[in-house]
């Protein structure tokens, strides 16, 4: 995947992390562009070098698999956002 | 950021092991006493710069800066408007010539300290708020709206003369008073709602924190300065509205205030925080 098809998927994935109706990841984390972040989870950042995109997409659909006591909310199983919107907002966090 | 992060998880486990056990078996095992000290040594562990009364200041308590904030709040505390009301709402006679003193033990001065108290007679918890609107009523008195001014108006009044005084919750010998203990402990840690949140989620995992633009108030003491005033509420709030606006924050359905669940909530959350001063009305950001 390149090209507008990309860049748009990383507007959307932005727009659904800083949306507070939606992933309103900024509640808890800092991330690059957004205002009035939280600090309950760790800055958002680098994160292409750390995970792999499966890696990434397991995180937001349940992290409670990793960390059974995390606070941070299963988007995935709890159908907060859709498959195509967890793929939207990992597109947009592989550029952070 | 990973160690800070472990020793989170870690300290979550140990308290999740001891708040989370299954009810099955924690039913044989539970014990107020032994609760209280490990929640209140996990809260002065993490943050041993504090004093134990210093929980009570919620959000204030947690950072130098909002400290400051604090102590500048309080030279023209906010609450005094709500404070005034009270005190004279607290004297004016009902339409029958009895008044609010008539339907507390010594007449409703320096008493918010015993509240939520256990009812034998009854089997239930008995918060401060359900007391006064049950004395309305038996005195021929339309009840307030628990989450509205009026409440909050009487309440911050009997906690300002009980200010300083220690939070003294009891639980008798009364196995119900136990059960009602231990379902409040449960509501307290139970996950619920499409964000997967428990109270302690927010309150125990992550206090000092920023949520967007707030920090989160430790659960230690967390009603203590009830009733408060809210800058971001630009008013009074009493304890039912701060549970119920929780719930609604965190996309749960709320309850209706005094539901025997909530009851139950604020009487863990009180016994557990036995021992720090009443220090309401408060004032928050
Ligand atoms: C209620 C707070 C909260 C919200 C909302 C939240 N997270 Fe998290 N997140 C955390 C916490 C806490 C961690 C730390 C890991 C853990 O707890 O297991 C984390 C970890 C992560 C990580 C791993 C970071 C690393 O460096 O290891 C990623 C990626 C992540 N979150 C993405 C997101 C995205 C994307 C959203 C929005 C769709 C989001 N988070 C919403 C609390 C939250
Ligand atoms: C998603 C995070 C979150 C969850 C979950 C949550 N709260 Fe809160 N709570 C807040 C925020 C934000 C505030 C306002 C800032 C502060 O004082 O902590 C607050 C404030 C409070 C206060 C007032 C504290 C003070 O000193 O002013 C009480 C009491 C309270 N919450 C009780 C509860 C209870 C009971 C539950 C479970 C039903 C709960 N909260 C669940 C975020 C949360």
């Amino acid at each position: 995947m390149a090209g507008p098809a990309q860049a748009q998927s990383v507007a959307e994935g932005q727009k659904l992390a800083f949306e507070r109706s939606k992933g309103n990841c900024l509640t808890c984390h800092v991330i690059k562009g957004g205002d009035l972040p939280g600090t309950i989870g760790p800055e958002l950042s680098g994160l292409k070098a750390k995970y792999s995109r499966d890696e990434l997409i397991a995180i937001v659909s349940d992290e409670t698999k990793r960390n059974p006591q995390t606070v941070m909310p299963p988007f995935g199983r709890n159908r907060i956002l859709t498959e195509k919107e967890i793929s939207a907002v990992v597109d947009f966090l592989q550029t952070l | 950021m990973m160690l800070r992060l472990a020793i989170r998880t870690a300290v979550a486990l140990a308290l999740g092991v001891l708040a989370l056990a299954p009810a099955a078996r924690a039913a044989d095992t539970v014990d107020p006493a032994a609760d209280k000290a490990a929640f209140q040594k996990f809260f002065t562990d993490k943050f041993p710069k504090l004093k134990l009364e210093d929980f009570v200041n919620g959000p204030y308590s947690m950072n130098e800066d909002l400290h400051r904030q604090w102590e500048e709040k309080e030279q023209f505390p906010p609450y005094e408007f709500s404070l005034e009301a009270g005190k004279e709402m607290f004297s004016k006679p009902f339409k029958n010539g009895k008044t609010y003193a008539d339907c507390f033990p010594n007449q409703g001065i320096g008493i918010r300290q015993n509240y939520p108290y256990f009812d034998e007679t009854e089997g239930k918890v008995i918060t401060l708020e359900l007391a006064l609107n049950r004395c309305r009523e038996a005195n021929g008195e339309a009840p307030f709206s628990y989450v509205r001014d009026d409440m909050a108006a009487l309440t911050a009044y009997m906690a300002f003369t009980s200010r300083g005084k220690l939070m003294d919750i009891k639980i008798p010998n009364d196995p119900r008073a136990l059960e009602a203990y231990q379902k409040g402990k449960e509501y307290f840690y139970t996950r619920r709602g499409q964000l997967n949140f428990s109270c302690a989620t927010c309150h125990i995992q992550s206090p000092g924190e920023r949520i967007r633009a707030e920090v989160l108030a430790p659960a230690l003491g967390i009603l203590n300065a009830m009733p408060i005033y809210r800058s971001e509420w630009s008013g009074m709030g009493t304890t039912s509205r701060r549970f119920t606006t929780c719930n609604s924050q965190i996309r749960g359905v709320p309850l209706n205030p005094q539901d025997d669940e909530y009851r139950n909530l604020e009487y863990y959350l009180s016994y557990v925080s036995n021992g720090l001063p009443i220090s309401g009305p408060g004032a928050r950001p």
